[in-house]
């Protein structure tokens, strides 16, 4: 009882973080059971009647559920491989540029994307690609091409949506790789110089090799959240155009719009608890593989 | 050090490097120059990184309507200080705890933390759980609580600093002359973490300033808009106007109600101005966050 005691002020110090958990985070999971229920709002919750799979069935059937899936999935792995391309490059360029100044600058610049929101990103994406006033259409204007209208047209979104994610994440992930790289011991680099080895040969041989598993921890991560998007990218930034659907429909706007606008609770919430179960699958089994593979780097 | 073909390389990293960072930055520049031109050259000639005339109409129009855009202001700083305070608050204390070595359900209050960060109950549930059950629709706490207050990676990185930084016979020992814990916390435990506490803060504070996802979800009374709301909700009505333009419903109201173009780069000028202007001095604590979050997780 008495070392109980000495504890108390520990449990004092977790009680708020324990209870904000609890209501933030896991009372919304039993709610998940509002997917197997007919939502009756004057019965409430829990007096609804029970629909059992219904709610899923029904969802299965619609064209939705694929092309939510594979717009969740697809997005999410081109900005992987993108992504890692682009934060890599950009890491190791700055590692190799000697001029501290330089780096701190172009550093301080690519991160800005990373602090701002996405509804910022909408209005600058705006100014470009609007449709009468964009500034892109005016480029195109000069040049005598007709002018697009981007807001209507899918087939550009898929490389708009890539590029923007490029844009916002580069810097924050070449943080990363950068950190990583900037541990690699330098007498490698030495010894390859005193051998007369070309900066591209250092770089394939040492360099890309030795930030492998920094490479492959984030891209489990992200493979982990494959399964959620970023709602601000896909719905603010195409200004939730109704031509773009096709190509701008994820998990998540999916469910906001059930939500929200049609009122189609059974349809969203079990569309949100497929996310959340499948994601629950991936991020486990992405862990599992980063604990093999390196035990320093998981999430849990 | 100098070798063949070096020099070369360094101007070949240099010139990929200014292009990257120039194409960052155009953006923003496009944006600023847009707030500064006159409004009429936008609805003529689009928007221009050489505008034929300057003006400081847009900032004259916030200035003299600044009731609704001021009274954005206010509820963004005063929901972000508050959220930071306590979110950096409740965090820490967690983290504390669960930094000491042992105590009986140490394993129970981490696994807690953990279990979040691979499962949740998604938006729907969360939506009816805050409207229907703590009554937040719009109240300021549909700023504050939902989300954004404390998250189990942020937990997580200043446990680990603590960890490494903070050495146990320290704390110990100041117990055995006597301290509380609280005062362990106060006094010796916040000013030697004070590196990951600054770090952290940035983050959530970011969140909260940045934030308009609670807005769209819990918010519809005009007067809890924040800044980042206000400029999400001038983006949606012109997307309706857009859908609508060919019917015969009357828009002249909501027509009305948009700002203009130069107006609205204004606004979103002043959403992240206080960004751009705190930004470089606390750059170093973001990228040491960075790297922190890369290395452990």
């Amino acid at each position: 009882m008495k070392t109980i005691k000495k504890y108390i002020p520990l449990y004092i110090m977790l009680l708020p973080g324990f209870l904000y958990l609890l209501v933030n985070n896991y009372l919304p999971m039993f709610g998940i059971i509002i997917a197997f229920k007919n939502m009756n709002f004057a019965k409430g919750l829990l007096k609804s009647d029970w629909v059992g799979f219904a709610n899923f069935k029904y969802l299965f059937t619609t064209p939705d559920a694929f092309r939510i899936t594979r717009n969740t999935i697809g997005y999410n792995a081109a900005f992987i491989v993108v992504g890692l391309i682009v934060s890599v490059t950009i890491a190791i360029l700055l590692s190799e540029i000697r001029s501290k100044i330089c780096v701190r600058v172009y550093q301080t610049v690519i991160m800005l994307p990373f602090m701002i929101s996405m509804v910022i990103v909408s209005y600058l994406a705006y100014a470009f690609l609007a449709g009468d006033t964009g500034f892109i259409n005016g480029v195109l204007k000069v040049l005598h091409i007709e002018k697009i209208s981007w807001y209507n047209e899918p087939k550009y979104w898929p490389f708009i949506l890539i590029f923007i994610n490029s844009w916002k994440g580069a810097g924050y992930n070449s943080v990363i790789y950068l950190a990583s790289i900037l541990g690699i011991d330098p007498e490698l680099y030495e010894a390859a110089s005193i051998d007369g080895i070309s900066k591209m040969k250092e770089i394939r041989y040492i360099t890309l090799p030795l930030i492998k598993p920094t490479i492959i921890t984030m891209v489990l991560l992200s493979i982990g959240r494959i399964f959620y998007s970023d709602f601000g990218l896909f719905y603010q930034v195409p200004m939730n155009s109704g031509a773009l659907i096709d190509v701008t429909n994820t998990i998540d706007t999916y469910v906001y719009r059930g939500l929200m606008t049609l009122g189609n609770i059974g349809m969203s919430s079990a569309a949100g608890v497929y996310q959340s179960f499948v994601g629950f699958i991936l991020v486990i089994i992405a862990n599992w593989i980063t604990k093999r593979y390196s035990s320093e780097n998981t999430l849990f | 050090m100098a070798k063949k073909g070096d020099r070369g390389f360094q101007i070949l990293a240099n010139a990929i490097m200014t292009v990257v960072s120039v194409s960052t930055v155009l953006p923003f520049i496009l944006l600023i120059i847009a707030s500064f031109t006159k409004d009429t050259d936008i609805t003529l000639y689009g928007y221009s990184f050489f505008p034929k005339h300057w003006s400081l109409d847009a900032y004259n129009y916030i200035y003299k309507e600044k009731d609704q855009i001021f009274n954005a202001y206010l509820i963004t700083v005063i929901v972000t200080a508050v959220g930071t305070t306590i979110g950096l608050m409740i965090s820490v204390l967690y983290a504390y705890a669960l930094s000491k070595p042992r105590f009986p359900g140490k394993k129970f209050f981490s696994v807690f933390l953990i279990i979040t960060m691979l499962f949740n109950g998604g938006l729907v549930p969360t939506y009816f759980m805050y409207t229907q059950i703590f009554h937040i629709k719009n109240t300021i706490f549909a700023l504050i609580i939902p989300s954004l207050l404390m998250n189990a990676f942020n937990v997580i990185l200043i446990r680990s600093y603590l960890q490494n930084n903070i050495p146990q016979a320290l704390t110990e020992s100041a117990f055995i002359d006597g301290a509380s814990e609280y005062q362990i916390v106060w006094k010796i435990v916040f000013p030697m973490a004070k590196p990951i506490v600054a770090t952290i803060g940035l983050f959530i504070g970011l969140a909260y300033w940045n934030d308009w996802m609670n807005g769209l979800y819990y918010i519809t009374n005009a007067k809890l808009f924040s800044v980042q709301q206000l400029l999400a909700n001038m983006m949606r009505n012109i997307e309706y106007l857009s859908k609508n333009a060919n019917t015969n419903i009357n828009l002249s109201n909501i027509a009305n109600s948009i700002p203009k173009a130069s107006v609205r780069m204004a606004i979103a000028v002043i959403g992240i101005l206080p960004i751009l202007i705190v930004y470089p001095f606390v750059q170093k604590y973001f990228v040491k966050g960075i790297s922190l979050g890369a290395v452990k997780g």
